[in-house]
């Protein structure tokens, strides 16, 4: 049944919009994950799965935007919004280079927010170049294409300039965060007071040009069609096609738990996606996104089990390892607890590969991580939870 | 051809052809099996297998557990589910408890009862054919699955009779097969360490062939992800299958995910998605004379198990109620999975459900209209 598409692959010919709507229709996942496995293979030769080390930092949880998939934000207003002290941020970083090490950019913070109306740019260049300045280690993954589109309007700024002063100031890489499904039709459904498919776009179009990496995303498995999806890997691979500044694509299925549209049978028929999906969506991704070197496993919403399945089907890298997640385990997932580095590296190593750490432009980094710092990282933050 | 050059790196060409051909694979076969990396590959090879004995055909049973005591002298380091005779958290149920289990889902068509339990050294040979009494009383029309391997060598050490006069008086009482539990993994080395005071590997097997030769066809099973090692499971399947070949008895296989919280030896970390999937794949492909290769979706997930669909798994198992040996170590896992959920995986896989009874007749479709009981 897929034995031309399949062909296309051998030969390494570009993948059409109905190749990905037949590969979606065809169950055989154990056919999809070999086809996958082979561009993984041909990218990636060496038996190997990398990983991040990594702290996500939710600066604020202030968002006027209300978005109905999202359980972590609070409206301007609210006696439950924050918006952490420089010194709470710091010492988060502290604690992260205590666990990474001292090698330049080898510490991952993926620092974002809700679209807070006090912060304006001035805000982030500040935090940015303090933490560029006392943190040689740290890589700044910050913002995404929302919070970037909104601080250029509050600070009545071009897009461009935006970017580059906010990269002057200190910020090296851009999240692909809040791509949810590149079609206006579904972000009308699911959160109508966001940014448009191509304002997202825009944004890493021009930090692209800027010479700047981003990663892209997908949330999916809420109302959108599988076309929808296979549109939304189309707009990716458009963009990627420019400049080619995307160094990864990471997805991950909507978790309804405490969000708004979890709550309304009207627009969504509750049936959250199954790992089937996932491994279907991911391989599928792979081999539809020719141009992209690298697709993480989501091993905070999919689980250990699934989440080392998909290194089978096209995932060539853990993620990061997440000191810290606040967001989508907002909205119910519960799986930041059942991991950490020890774990992560069993399953890296159980499904065949060397694990190694890279940073986040996906060069090897030599520094093994302190477990121990990890371990008083974790016994602080029980400890601060109870 | 794309998926004959994946095979070939992953050094499953020519086992690829003996499925192709179907020969039977050797236990060396299985060893490489067990150390290729890459996980699709076998799912394919395993899904040959699968779509040659069933097509996309997907049987799924609704059945009610029952356990019927927690008491168990057997002191197994993988079990949580036992407590000791004496203990204040052991219990017993009266063949009329047992019975009202059973009823209280009177409305809700159920075909199959599986009943097992810890060996409770207090219980007479009578409790057993009374218990049987009572359930097929209750629900005549069930068929009635009870008793491990385990269960039976006690069972037959109070009863002082052959096994062949043991199994005579429980298919009197109603006994109608006999599940696959209890086979944990075949090695002196494992059952040294984790369970030594149970019948041993080949205890296991002499029961099962006797059951079989009785007339009551049974289950097997393996339990894995603990201390067993790769040239064991081998052993446990090839040993599963010459069994096999003598009896023609064995239904079903059904890998059995470990699940460490709560037992002796919670300090391992349990088994692996890739190894769940891989234990699906190389049973099918290595038990070419099973007809059945279930996936237990409440100890794999219900993800696992769906997938598990395309990696040698033609048996989603049912939508089990009361199952209390991994709920006690295991409170995540759903207990019982409505119908419609169960249906729905299925189709999504792409794969076609039908409700089998326990010897996998095809229950009549004008059963299965039913408001789910969960």
């Amino acid at each position: 049944m897929i034995q031309d598409i399949a062909e296309k692959v051998s030969l390494g010919e570009r993948l059409s919009f109905d190749d990905a709507r037949r590969l979606f229709a065809h169950p055989n996942v154990a056919e999809l994950g070999m086809l996958a496995n082979a561009v993984r293979r041909r990218k990636h030769p060496a038996s190997v799965v990398t990983y991040n080390v990594g702290r996500n930092i939710n600066y604020t949880n202030v968002c006027w935007v209300k978005c109905d998939f999202c359980a972590f934000y609070r409206a301007p207003g609210s006696d439950e919004g924050y918006t952490l002290p420089d010194e709470e941020i710091l010492g988060k970083i502290d604690e992260l280079v205590a666990f990474g090490g001292q090698e330049p950019k080898s510490n991952e913070i993926l620092m974002q927010g809700g679209l807070n109306p006090k912060l304006r740019l001035d805000y982030y260049e500040r935090l940015f170049s303090t933490i560029r300045e006392h943190y040689p280690s740290v890589q700044q993954h910050c913002l995404s294409a929302t919070e970037i589109i909104y601080i250029a309007k509050l600070s009545k700024l071009p897009l461009a300039e935006t970017i580059e002063r906010l990269r002057d100031a200190g910020l090296d890489s851009i999240p692909g965060a809040g791509a949810e499904i590149l079609n206006d039709d579904v972000r009308d459904v699911i959160g109508f007071r966001k940014d448009r498919t191509q304002e997202w776009l825009d944004v890493h179009r021009i930090a692209h040009g800027l010479g700047m990496r981003t990663t892209a995303t997908m949330m999916y498995g809420h109302v959108e069609t599988i076309d929808q999806r296979i549109e939304h890997l189309q707009h990716i691979r458009d963009v990627q096609d420019e400049k080619g500044g995307f160094t990864a694509f990471i997805m991950w299925n909507f978790q309804p738990d405490a969000t708004d549209l979890g709550a309304d049978p009207e627009r969504w028929n509750g049936m959250k996606a199954t790992g089937f999906d996932h491994l279907r969506t991911v391989a599928v991704s792979r081999l539809f996104l020719d141009n992209i070197d690298h697709l993480q496993a989501s091993w905070v919403t999919q689980g250990p089990k699934i989440a080392q399945v998909s290194l089978g089907y096209g995932v060539d890298d853990f993620g990061s390892t997440m000191l810290e997640e606040n967001v989508v385990s907002a909205a119910g997932t519960s799986h930041m607890s059942d991991m950490d580095l020890t774990h992560m590296l069993r399953l890296i190593e159980d499904a065949g590969y060397e694990a190694r750490r890279r940073n986040t432009r996906y060069e090897m980094v030599a520094t093994a991580p302190q477990l121990d710092a990890l371990h008083n990282v974790k016994a602080q933050a029980q400890a601060a939870a109870s | 051809m794309i998926f004959d050059q994946q095979l070939e790196r992953a050094g499953l060409t020519d086992i690829h052809k003996k499925v192709v051909d179907g020969q039977r694979l050797s236990a060396d076969d299985g060893l490489r099996l067990y150390g290729c990396p890459d996980l699709p590959a076998l799912g394919y090879l395993a899904n040959l297998v699968r779509e040659g004995r069933h097509g996309d055909t997907t049987y799924y049973v609704r059945n009610q557990h029952v356990n019927y005591t927690n008491v168990c002298n057997k002191l197994c380091k993988f079990c949580s589910f036992y407590v000791k005779p004496k203990d204040d958290r052991g219990y017993v149920l009266e063949p009329e408890q047992a019975a009202a289990r059973v009823r209280e889902y009177a409305d809700v068509p159920i075909t199959e009862i599986h009943m097992v339990g810890g060996v409770n050294p207090k219980l007479p040979y009578q409790y057993y054919l009374d218990l049987l009494l009572a359930m097929k009383q209750a629900r005549p029309e069930a068929h009635l699955k009870a008793f491990t391997m385990i269960e039976i060598a006690q069972i037959q050490r109070i009863a002082k009779k052959t096994l062949e006069e043991v199994f005579a008086d429980l298919r009197a009482a109603g006994l109608e097969s006999i599940p696959g539990g209890g086979a944990e993994v075949f090695s002196e080395r494992v059952h040294e360490d984790l369970f030594w005071t149970k019948a041993d590997s080949e205890d296991w097997l002499e029961i099962a062939a006797a059951a079989h030769r009785s007339g009551l066809p049974s289950n097997a099973t393996m339990l894995y992800g603990h201390v067993e090692n790769t040239e064991e499971k081998v052993y446990h399947l090839t040993r599963l299958r010459e069994v096999q070949d003598e009896t023609g008895g064995f239904l079903t296989y059904i890998p059995l995910s470990f699940h460490p919280e709560r037992t002796e030896i919670d300090h391992l970390p349990g088994p692996t998605g890739q190894l769940d999937l891989r234990e699906v794949a190389i049973g099918r492909l290595m038990l070419d004379n099973f007809p059945h290769i279930k996936t237990f979706w409440i100890m794999n997930t219900i993800d696992i198990s769906q997938v598990a669909l395309w990696y040698g798994a033609n048996d989603l198992d049912g939508t089990v109620m009361d199952y209390e040996i991994t709920r006690k170590n295991f409170e995540a896992t759903q207990q019982r999975l409505t119908q419609k959920d169960l249906l729905d995986r299925i189709v999504e896989a792409g794969r076609e459900p039908v409700e089998r009874d326990s010897l996998y007749n095809l229950v009549p479709a004008a059963t299965t209209h039913m408001t789910d009981a969960a």
